[in-house]
């Protein structure tokens, strides 16, 4: 048993503790403690992602109950990508919510903390239950975040957001109730070797358990009719609570991922290949759909939130392949365009600042006063999010294109992957020529300085997209053995034999 | 059992769903009650029905699963929570709009806001 398992669960949990009880501390000494949980977190993360190099999975039974009755933590390549993508994030978004956002609440820095622990527990479960208690301590944390700000414009689209995702978690419970009626087990692994040998009769309810949850996942990350709520929540939100939120619909992808190939992969017998047939069609169709919205866009934000569908679609086109190729480049693509999307929020927020009561919509208005480092930060966003070369989203993208072996499928990923990235080249363009090179007279009386730490923040984000290309072999490396080790379902099993403290077996 | 059972699930859930689609948010979170209400007692089903049945070993002859009664206690937990969440948050969707329609009130002209109050009636 490798204690630092819970690290990264601990730690925001015990940071997040400190925080509520430090509610009335002066204001440096809260953030002072806030960043350094999550830095704290960060080199966690990276701890983790060094021990799961070596491929292998590592177990922790929480409370040394044998699984597969207790819940059981596990480290995998896919899960240790996770987390490290998931606090380098945290942690700019988090640096630049110092200073801006969080001096109007006294509970951001705790909901921010639970918000990072819901997350953690999600990657590193080995349980479906567990799952759903992470979706549900993850959610209430975002709940709160999402309504954190001045004003009233939040209330409808923060109603609308927690309504669906209470209907998401019910209907979670339901497909959960069913796969156990016929199961009996709910641990990952147990399920993939009894979900291959179950009773046929019981297959029809195992089956309908199994689409359940995929609308529950697909809900989560945003696919096409269940994203409608997407735009309006994230625009809302303020800009590092819309950052942190990029990573949300990556857990509905990092969970379909790990139940779909693991419970339902080629070798679940009558239900191999659960749902794959319908992740394809409905993942192009929401690529469609992202790219229509980023062209009807009218402010620069709501642009980058389509920019979060466009990204799923894409995520979805390439796993929906189904093999590891497709996989391999799902996961470079994804590691990029989360820290990316999140970067082009905060830009968005910068250029929101400087531009007085016209904001961040998209029209002319007097030229901002740090005009040039924000402009080549907007553009180098754009050109990584688009897919262009010399950055990451390029290659993230020639891989998945890869991927594709000859055939129909092919025909449509190219097409609608190359068509839609062009015509998101256009809404970009359109977007940035008229924020940045449209200028009318006059200067706007207060704008809002740039600090260091928003300045380091934002420019890090997007910088990450050149650090990916200058790592590109030894990321796509990664990725490559992460989905292999993904797709090699019987290693994965070998936990249910991990020794629990005390006893006699080995 | 399964039967009496069986329909008093289908007709909670079924409540739940129509009230979870009404313009109001009264009804929304009375539906959310409901729906979740449904869900507990499907959960509970899932370790198959039985009177008599213990989850304690040597307690009696015939055991009870004691997971599912496991999973009912987190879920009631926890719906509990957002239900008391979402009850707060429809209260300041109707002091911030001083209306009660899902959509919060209409800005352009209170027009809008009446139509739509009469297509909920």
């Amino acid at each position: 048993m490798n204690h630092w398992l819970t690290a990264p669960i601990l730690i925001p949990l015990l940071g997040g503790i400190l925080q509520v009880f430090v509610g009335y501390a002066p204001l440096p000494l809260r953030r002072t403690l806030a960043l350094a949980t999550t830095a704290i977190l960060l080199a966690s993360a990276i701890a983790l992602l060094a021990l799961a190099n070596d491929g292998s999975y590592r177990a922790y039974t929480l409370g040394n109950w044998a699984p597969p009755f207790g819940i059981v933590l596990v480290l995998d390549r896919l899960a240790a990508l996770m987390l490290v993508m998931t606090a380098v994030l945290a942690f700019c978004s988090h640096l630049y919510a110092i200073n801006r956002v969080d001096e109007t609440s006294r509970q951001f820095h705790s909901l921010y903390l639970f918000l990072l622990m819901g997350l953690n527990i999600a990657f590193l479960t080995g349980d479906l239950f567990n799952l759903f208690v992470a979706f549900e301590v993850l959610l209430i944390a975002s709940y709160g975040l999402l309504m954190h700000g001045k004003g009233t414009q939040r209330t409808v689209p923060g109603l609308h957001y927690v309504v669906l995702n209470l209907a998401g978690s019910a209907l979670f419970l339901i497909s959960v109730g069913m796969i156990y009626s016929v199961t009996g087990t709910l641990n990952m692994a147990d399920l993939a070797i009894k979900v291959a040998r179950v009773n046929p009769a019981d297959v029809p309810i195992l089956q309908a358990g199994g689409m359940l949850l995929l609308v529950v996942f697909a809900l989560k990350s945003a696919i096409l009719p269940l994203c409608f709520w997407l735009p309006k929540a994230y625009a809302s939100a303020t800009a590092p609570v819309s950052a942190i939120f990029v990573v949300m619909t990556k857990v509905g992808v990092y969970a379909i991922l790990r139940v779909y190939i693991l419970i339902f992969g080629a070798e679940a017998g009558a239900l191999a290949n659960l749902g794959l047939d319908w992740l394809f069609p409905l993942a192009l169709a929401t690529l469609v759909m992202g790219v229509i919205g980023a062209l009807g866009a009218n402010n620069l934000k709501t642009l980058v939130t389509w920019q979060v569908l466009i990204s799923v679609g894409t995520l979805f086109a390439a796993i929906g392949l189904g093999n590891v190729a497709g996989v391999s480049g799902a996961l470079f693509y994804m590691v990029n365009t989360t820290w990316v999307t999140a970067g082009l929020f905060l830009v968005c927020d910068l250029v929101a600042g400087q531009r007085g009561c016209v904001g961040d919509k998209i029209v002319t208005a007097p030229r901002m006063h740090n005009r040039t480092l924000l402009s080549v930060l907007f553009l180098l966003g754009a050109v990584a999010a688009v897919g262009l070369p010399p950055l990451s989203g390029f290659f993230g993208k020639l891989l998945i294109l890869k991927a594709a072996t000859p055939g129909p499928q092919m025909v449509w990923l190219w097409a609608v992957l190359l068509i839609g990235g062009f015509f998101t080249l256009i809404a970009y363009s359109r977007a940035g020529s008229i924020v940045f090179w449209r200028n009318s007279e006059g200067h706007v009386a207060q704008i809002e300085r740039l600090t260091v730490p928003v300045t380091v923040s934002t420019g890090v984000l997007i910088a990450m997209s050149a650090a990916i290309v200058v790592l590109a072999g030894p990321f796509s490396a990664y990725a490559e053995a992460t989905a292999r080790q993904l797709f090699d379902t019987g290693q994965y099993l070998e936990i249910l034999h991990t020794p629990t403290i005390g006893s006699d077996t080995p | 059992m399964e039967l009496t059972v069986a329909l008093v699930i289908g007709a909670l859930t079924a409540s739940g769903v129509y009230l979870l689609l009404r313009a109001r948010t009264f009804p929304v979170v009375l539906g959310l009650t409901l729906l979740s209400y449904g869900v507990n007692l499907f959960l509970f089903a899932t370790g198959r029905l039985m009177t008599g049945g213990q989850p304690i070993l040597g307690s009696t002859e015939t055991y009870s699963d004691p997971l599912p009664q496991a999973l009912v206690l987190t879920a009631i937990v926890i719906g509990f929570a957002m239900t008391a969440f979402v009850v707060v948050l429809a209260l300041r969707s109707q002091a911030d709009h001083q209306d009660d329609h899902v959509d919060g009130a209409n800005h352009n002209g209170h027009q809008n806001s009446t139509v739509s109050q009469e297509q909920s009636r």
